[in-house]
């Protein structure tokens, strides 16, 4: 049994313009170990899809399908039992290190607070264990700053601070929602590197949502693409990277800067912007800055179709070839 | 901190100095003299009254005089309550106004805090519409409506409480005003923290704490609440000063023997001293509250504390 099983997955947002479909009809399963990267650009759906998995949607957002966590189905769960999972077996990290530690109460209080309710350890244990976790994630004089508050920490280490606070109960998930976009480039490459040597350590599969596709590279096994709320590509990342089936992928694969061919060649851009979420088109969502757009794409969704072993393409190309 | 506080105190000096000054002069320039009837005083009287209280001095000889005697602690004699300085008058109303006005300021913080949470968290439900809409009149009312309809209620067709006076400060006489001075402030205050704990549970770090599945009752009680108490600490300084001083509509109407009534009968009547003595009194309460808002933010806010 997989670990995390995702089928039909669609989240709604109700806004005054209208029904906003931020994630539609997707599905994928997730094993034991490892580690799924979903790229895309902003607005994809990406970020949607990982909080309707721990169910954090904002208010007037819901979710429909079903998202089956070790065989519990998470959707439609009540508030108590999905709180027995969310910071024990699910555990998570945002984006902006900043703004996400709580600026009023000490480090040590928002990581004992998690091992007291989870686990049921008392304050003493629960301190040692928070100082073994700041110890894992290569903080240092950890016993110290444990008694600090957020502010007394650079980016790079409240980053630290939150993957520590996620994987206090050792979660069998860790959901990443780009954990290193606010931090500078040599930071970001301290994090994936920490988060690769936890998972060796601790076991957790982890979804590493990104949008960019050098952390993808560094971490993933798999790789999912999205583009407005739905899978356009998903294959194990060697397979991804040599040899990118949909046109949207290879768009984002030659727009990465290249610094072995710096100078001669200008930077690679996809042109136009990425679907209105509100006003999806009836066919394939990157038809209008596709450049193989047929005649098909604008009047039929393209079917998600496994066109090699473990590599799955959701683009008209393929049935033309086929 | 205790050099923070010197400094923050120390600093108030000039202020007041300058409230003082603007308000001696303002009250100078108001036509009329706190011995003006309608009749005219005899020459000889007029003359050995100005005499007595100084006011045939040159304004500045004045000034300085006043402040001469402010600085020892002294507001002089009133002009109009003949047999009381100023000292005294201060002295007899100030407690009972503030005894009103902190018990009305607790009330308030507590009930508006729970209404503004409630409303909140149940963000355009009827429970929200029911406490903005009870807010919302609650500041419309003025409180010269409000007092009459509380008397008419509780103490005529009821008759369970005394209509007016003070009796001692009995705590049968205090219940009435006490809620006519704190129904205004419970309604900004639950405006107010409405609006923050609203801004405050949309904020990252309260998803950071229902990711770690937090119970919500703890993610409002640990998480969200000292946050979002900032503006109404921010609110309460300047509005404790107003209420602890005594409220004149709401003396006036329960008969009341509190500071408030002399903040209007001091300037109708040209009481210099009085007047002047409120001014300062009230100015200095601002001051103190204001840095009491300081010194609970600095608790609240480890990043004021630190800072």
């Amino acid at each position: 049994m997989p670990l995390l099983e995702v089928n039909n997955l669609r989240t709604v947002f109700h806004t005054n313009d209208g029904e906003v479909y931020a994630v539609n009809d997707l599905s994928f399963s997730l094993e034991k170990g490892e580690t799924l990267g979903v790229v895309g650009e902003s607005g994809s759906g990406k970020s949607q899809l990982v909080l309707s998995i721990i169910n954090l949607l904002a208010s007037n957002g819901r979710t429909e399908g079903s998202i089956r966590f070790q065989g519990q189905e998470l959707v439609g769960m009540k508030p108590k039992e999905i709180n027995r999972i969310r910071g024990d077996r699910i555990g998570m990290i945002f984006q902006d290190p900043m703004t996400c530690l709580n600026p009023y109460l000490t480090v040590e209080r928002q990581m004992t607070e998690v091992l007291m309710l989870h686990q049921g350890l008392d304050r003493s244990t629960a301190r040692q264990r928070s100082i073994e976790m700041l110890d894992a994630v290569h903080i240092p004089d950890a016993a110290n700053r444990l008694k600090r508050y957020p502010h007394e920490f650079s980016g790079g280490m409240r980053q630290r601070v939150m993957i520590a606070m996620a994987l206090l109960c050792q979660p069998d998930l860790l959901i990443a929602d780009e954990p290193t976009t606010a931090l500078d480039v040599t930071v970001q490459a301290q994090i994936i590197h920490l988060m690769n040597e936890l998972q060796q350590e601790f076991g957790m599969s982890i979804i590493m949502i990104t949008h960019d596709l050098g952390v993808i590279a560094g971490i993933s096994d798999n790789v999912m693409v999205m583009y407005g709320g739905r899978i356009c590509e998903y294959a194990p990342v060697f397979e991804l990277f040599q040899n990118p089936r949909h046109p949207y992928t290879a768009g984002l694969l030659k727009s990465v800067p290249r610094l072995d061919l710096a100078g001669s060649t200008q930077l690679h851009s996809i042109p136009g912007n990425p679907p209105n979420l509100l006003h999806l088109p009836v066919g394939c969502a990157f038809a209008d800055r596709c450049e193989k757009r047929m005649d098909i794409c604008t009047r039929e969704q393209p079917p998600l179709q496994e066109v090699s072993p473990d590599h799955f393409n959701a683009c008209h190309l393929e049935s033309k070839n086929v | 901190m205790l050099r923070y506080s010197l400094k923050r105190l120390l600093g108030a000096v000039p202020t007041l100095l300058i409230l003082m000054t603007l308000a001696f002069f303002m009250m100078r320039a108001a036509p009329g003299g706190p011995f003006d009837t309608e009749k005219t005083l005899p020459p000889e009287i007029q003359a050995n009254l100005d005499k007595k209280y100084h006011l045939d001095e040159s304004l500045v000889q004045q000034y300085g005089r006043y402040l001469w005697d402010l600085a020892h602690g002294d507001f002089g004699p009133s002009f109009q309550y003949k047999d009381y300085s100023v000292n005294e008058l201060i002295a007899t109303g100030f407690p009972v106004s503030l005894r009103l006005g902190l018990s009305a300021i607790a009330i308030a913080l507590i009930i508006g805090v729970g209404l503004g949470t409630l409303a909140a968290l149940r963000q355009n439900s009827a429970t929200d519409y029911s406490v903005m809409t009870l807010a919302m009149t609650g500041i419309s009312i003025p409180n010269f409506v409000l007092a009459p309809i509380l008397i008419l209620v509780f103490a005529v067709y009821l008759g369970w409480l005394p209509a007016g006076g003070w009796n001692g400060g009995a705590f049968k006489n205090t219940i009435l005003p006490i809620i006519g001075l704190a129904l205004p402030q419970i309604a900004y205050i639950s405006r107010l923290m409405r609006g923050s704990m609203i801004e405050v549970l949309r904020s990252n770090p309260i998803r950071t704490a229902r990711a770690k599945g937090l119970p919500e009752r703890v993610v409002i009680l640990r998480h969200a609440l000292k946050p979002a108490l900032l503006p109404v600490v921010s609110f309460l300084g300047p509005a404790t000063a107003a209420v602890i001083t005594g409220s004149v509509v709401i003396e006036q109407i329960f008969g009341i023997p509190g500071l408030g009534r002399y903040f209007v009968q001091g300037a109708l009547n040209r009481d210099y001293t009085l007047v002047m003595g409120v001014v300062v009194f009230y100015g200095a309460l601002i001051i103190l509250f204001n840095f009491i808002v300081d010194l609970v933010y600095a608790l609240l806010d480890p990043k004021v504390r630190y800072g």
